[in-house]
């Protein structure tokens, strides 16, 4: 329960986040886009600034909570790699990932991020289906 | 045009707030991320509570957005412009979701678990960045 509650909570300060940043800079808190145009050199002030920041924020996690947020990785270095590809290159060539399809394109009734988010978590299911023999 | 210095201290709050979202939700667990997307397995629905969240202050918070001119510290808003649901669109987002399944990892948490020193969160980002750089040079035609 409480976890579900963390859930929410952070969600919500996710979502808090992506409003501030387009009231204020006029731009789309899509982290895949921000990155992108980053290694493109474009905005590199604003786009730094963005991604600095969104390192210090489990900083800052761990200054409140006085540990790390748990994380558990099982994948493989190669799979990882590979992962990393897929996603850097599908969301750039898909125009974006889960925060700005997922967050700012579901709060903006937009049928592309709509029909983005649906594909990314029909193929995210069907490979972790697959992977883990869950059926 | 307001100065790009106080843009560049509203983008590092705004990433603060995001990453310590993310930290807070548990979005960086990619093990947690991978239980999400397991839905015929041991489903863990607790990152749907992430994304409900995110979408409601978001759509709240569009309201305000609407009623304005321009933003506060720029001079105009930066929209997506493309409406179509063309081949692009559905070929990436399927990639990104296969890559996001094998490693639990999407770019926003995968960056932001940087700073706890992983050298598989590293990685990851690494060819993350080559992903996109291969994708912008060889495939784009111009991303504006």
């Amino acid at each position: 329960m409480t976890q579900y509650l963390q859930s929410l909570a952070g969600g919500m300060l996710i979502g808090l986040s992506a409003i501030l940043f387009l009231v204020l800079n006029g731009r789309i808190a899509g982290i895949s886009g921000i990155v992108g145009r980053l290694a493109q050199g474009m905005s590199i002030l604003i786009n730094g600034a963005f991604v600095v920041g969104l390192m210090l924020g489990p900083v800052l996690y761990m200054a409140i909570f006085t540990r790390w947020p748990a994380v558990t990785i099982t994948a493989s270095l190669p799979l990882l790699a590979v992962a990393g590809l897929l996603v850097g290159f599908g969301s750039r060539l898909g125009s974006g990932c889960t925060s700005g399809h997922g967050v700012l394109g579901l709060a903006r009734l937009s049928p592309r991020s709509l029909a983005a988010v649906l594909t990314f978590l029909a193929t995210g299911i069907i490979t972790v289906t697959l992977m883990r023999g869950s059926l | 045009m307001k100065s790009p210095y106080v843009q560049a201290l509203a983008s590092i709050a705004c990433g603060t707030l995001f990453g310590f979202g993310l930290a807070l939700s548990g979005m960086l667990d990619p093990t947690r991320v991978q239980g999400f997307l397991d839905v015929f397995g041991a489903w863990d629905p607790s990152l749907m509570f992430v994304l409900g969240g995110a979408v409601i202050v978001a759509m709240t918070g569009m309201l305000i957005v609407k009623t304005m001119a321009r933003p506060v510290l720029a001079e105009k808003f930066h929209l997506p412009t493309k409406t179509g649901i063309d081949r692009s669109l559905i070929l990436g987002s399927a990639i990104f979701g296969i890559g996001w399944g094998l490693g639990g990892l999407c770019p926003g948490p995968a960056v932001a678990a940087l700073p706890m020193g992983y050298g598989a969160t590293l990685l990851f980002v690494v060819t993350m960045l080559i992903g996109m750089v291969i994708h912008d040079r060889f495939v784009a035609r111009k991303i504006a």
